[in-house]
């Protein structure tokens, strides 16, 4: 501490001397050619010449202080309490296919359960020849397996079935997050159990406060669902279900349950509060469809966004966005600037891998004009991502779950943006 | 090494060969994990099902989950279920899922009377789930069929015997995903790519005009509808 002080203070006391310096040399020759220079260039910087900090001054690293603007965040007046509520990823302000761990949205019904690993037991039981109590340790035990999958709540875009509302990508479109798992797949910790012929669907409990609750169908738990400890090549994040969550690939991430404690396997669905009362889709006619548990095609430009306005004018424009679909990899993503009108196939950049976000450019030279834009997915299985209109023409406005509609981007001459509905 | 090894390429295998093996539970098992007691069952297997299945023996009067409602519910879901603030609506709302500002409460929308037991056993009250003994939250599902108007008498008791034969009046509007069969999913066809919309685009409604993004809104703005869920 002291050793610190000390330090600063001789630290603050060179660089006065040294500003006095500058000030005497510039007012006593070539003025007029310092000037003319950049000083980012010209000038020498507190950070070339002063040492910065030690090795082990952040032991566990974190971003720029230059970058503290890039964060989650909410929108308080959505939910009634922040236990049970939702913040959004700064999807403007990242790049790539991968969310760093600490921007992954969040979304909980009962806060973040603070679990110690060595008290947490997984538990499988149900329709099984005999009913298993897993540890941590045993679960790291089991052939492990690591896979890049997007995550999308149902509700990510469900403010905008009522129009327009929300001013930038984070809100209309961030509970989305695509971060790679470590983990055991599903299917190897149910056979160690053993599931019985009769066995249908499997029901998944987590550990938190709302003890929430999915079920799902055994053939999905057999494909390609994980039980998975890692996120990004370390553990679980607290808010992403540490010590271990379920991994539900391509369907909604109300399933993927967190802090995973339970699996029972049975003949039937459990119709539980989140696939009734939630989870399920009101449509005009006043039926509801239930159990829409796949994410479909869907993609948002990022940049430039009403967050991220066009600041640099005229010319070279780098356009990005982000594209994902729960049938499997995206094929193709458009992009018009015209609303619409002209589609322009973008270039995917990064690893196209299935049920993962993918990377999408498009650079043009921006003429100063009025624009109008929108991006377009295609996936695999050939499914086009719809526009607002359409989906509101078959569904109405009442769906709250599964807007995955076309949004359009208004940018001004002036290059702020806003989110429209347009003709 | 090698002894880990095989297992895992036999079981990769059997699962491509076919998911029956797996489901029959014939695979290779790694022999980890310990046989779960009664009494572990027991205490973590709460879950309820419509039919009835793991109902836990009990019973309740709507009176009786009248005082525990007002006690531990009312603060949050209002005396009659109607909510306080922006606390969730719990009665109500019956006829409302056409109109232009739905009330989806266990009386207008849901489809099963297990899910209210189920529901409130695992995480009610907000902020002390598993508060309730079992007789607790028969007389509080009872109460809140009383709320809704789904039984009408206010001596009815709810019981384990009893409880699978009350159906909510929604059950039947509940439908399959059927979302590809939606005439734009349906038309797999390549989209149009060029002069696909015959004006210049107008703009027709503004998230500006409503203004509701956080760093702009004052704290009175509210949406159009009523937020996610
Ligand atoms: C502190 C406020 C509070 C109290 C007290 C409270 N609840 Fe709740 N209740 C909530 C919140 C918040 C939710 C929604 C939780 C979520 O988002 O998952 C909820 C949800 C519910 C739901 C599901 C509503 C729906 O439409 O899906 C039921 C049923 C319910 N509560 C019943 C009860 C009962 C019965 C009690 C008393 C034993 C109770 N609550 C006490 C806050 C409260």
């Amino acid at each position: 501490m002291k050793t610190e002080t000390t330090r600063t203070t001789r630290r603050a006391l060179l660089r006065a001397g040294l500003a006095g310096g500058t000030a005497a040399l510039t007012t006593g020759t070539a003025a007029g050619a310092r000037a003319a220079g950049d000083p980012a260039i010209t000038e020498i910087q507190d950070w070339n010449r002063y040492p910065g900090k030690g090795v082990d001054a952040t032991p566990y690293g974190s971003p720029s202080s230059f970058e503290a603007h890039v964060i989650r965040k909410n929108v308080p007046w959505l939910t009634s309490d922040p236990i049970s509520s939702v913040n959004f990823t700064p999807l403007h302000e990242i790049d790539g296919i991968i969310t760093p761990s600490g921007l992954c949205f969040e979304r909980h019904h009962g806060g973040i359960a603070e679990i110690d690993p060595n008290a947490h037991r997984l538990m499988v039981h149900g329709m099984v020849d005999k009913p298993l109590v897993f540890t941590m340790a045993d679960l790291k035990r089991f052939p492990r397996e690591n896979r890049i999958y997007f995550l999308e709540c149902a509700a990510n875009s469900g403010m905008e079935w009522r129009g327009a509302q929300l001013n930038g990508c984070q809100y209309t479109h961030g509970m989305v997050h695509c971060v790679m798992y470590t983990g055991v797949p599903l299917r190897t910790i149910l056979n160690e159990a053993g599931v019985k012929p009769e066995g249908k669907w499997l029901l998944a409990e987590g550990a938190d406060a709302s003890a929430m609750t999915r079920s799902v169908p055994l053939e999905k738990a057999l494909d390609d669902c994980m039980v998975a400890f890692g996120m990004n090549g370390e553990a679980l994040r607290p808010e992403q279900g540490y010590p271990v969550r379920l991994v539900v690939p391509g369907w909604e991430g109300n399933m993927w349950i967190k802090w995973l404690r339970r699996l029972e396997i049975g003949d039937q669905p459990w119709q539980q509060r989140e696939e009734t009362s939630k989870y399920t889709d009101l449509l005009a006619t006043g039926k509801a469809r239930r159990f829409t548990f796949l994410m479909d095609v869907k993609s948002v430009i990022t940049n430039p966004s009403p967050q991220a306005p066009i600041r640099h004018g005229k010319g070279p424009l780098v356009l990005t966005g982000v594209a994902w679909s729960g049938n499997g990899r995206i094929k193709r993503v458009d992009v018009s600037v015209d609303g619409g009108r002209n589609w322009h196939t973008a270039r995917i950049d990064g690893p196209s891998l299935p049920k993962a976000l993918h990377r999408f450019y498009y650079e043009f030279d921006w003429d100063g004009s009025e624009l109008f834009l929108q991006s377009r997915a295609i996936d695999e299985a050939g499914f086009v991502q719809p526009t607002k209109d359409q989906l509101r023409g078959v569904r109405g406005s009442n769906s709250i779950y599964h807007n995955n509609g076309i949004q359009t981007w208004h940018v001004t001459e002036e290059g702020s943006i806003e989110n429209v509905e347009i003709s | 090494m090698s002894k880990f090894r095989k297992p895992l390429l036999i079981i990769g295998l059997s699962v491509l060969a076919s998911a029956a093996t797996a489901l029959a539970g014939d695979g290779e098992h790694f022999k980890l994990g310990r046989v779960a007691t009664p009494d572990e069952l027991l205490a973590w297997d709460i879950d309820v099902r419509p039919d009835g299945l793991g109902l836990p023996d009990g019973r309740g009067t709507v009176a009786h989950g009248m005082e525990i409602f007002d006690e531990n519910c009312a603060s949050c879901h209002g005396d009659f279920g109607e909510a306080v603030g922006r606390w969730p609506v719990l009665a109500g709302g019956k006829g409302t899922l056409q109109a232009d500002r739905p009330e989806k409460t266990i009386g207008s929308y849901w489809p099963y009377l297990s899910t209210v037991f189920d529901y409130v056993r695992r995480a009610m009250p907000f902020g002390n789930a598993r508060s309730l003994s079992d007789d607790d939250v028969y007389a509080l599902t009872a109460y809140l069929l009383y709320l809704n108007d789904v039984v009408t008498n206010d001596e009815f008791e709810l019981s384990k015997e009893n409880f699978a034969d009350i159906k909510l009046p929604n059950e039947t509007n509940f439908i399959d995903d059927d979302r590809t069969k939606e005439p734009f999913y349906a038309d797999k066809s390549e989209p149009c790519m060029e002069n696909c919309k015959p004006d210049k685009a107008t703009i027709k409604a503004h998230a500006a005009i409503l203004d509701v993004t956080p760093e702009d809104a004052g704290e009175d703005d509210q949406p159009a509808n009523g937020g996610i869920e």
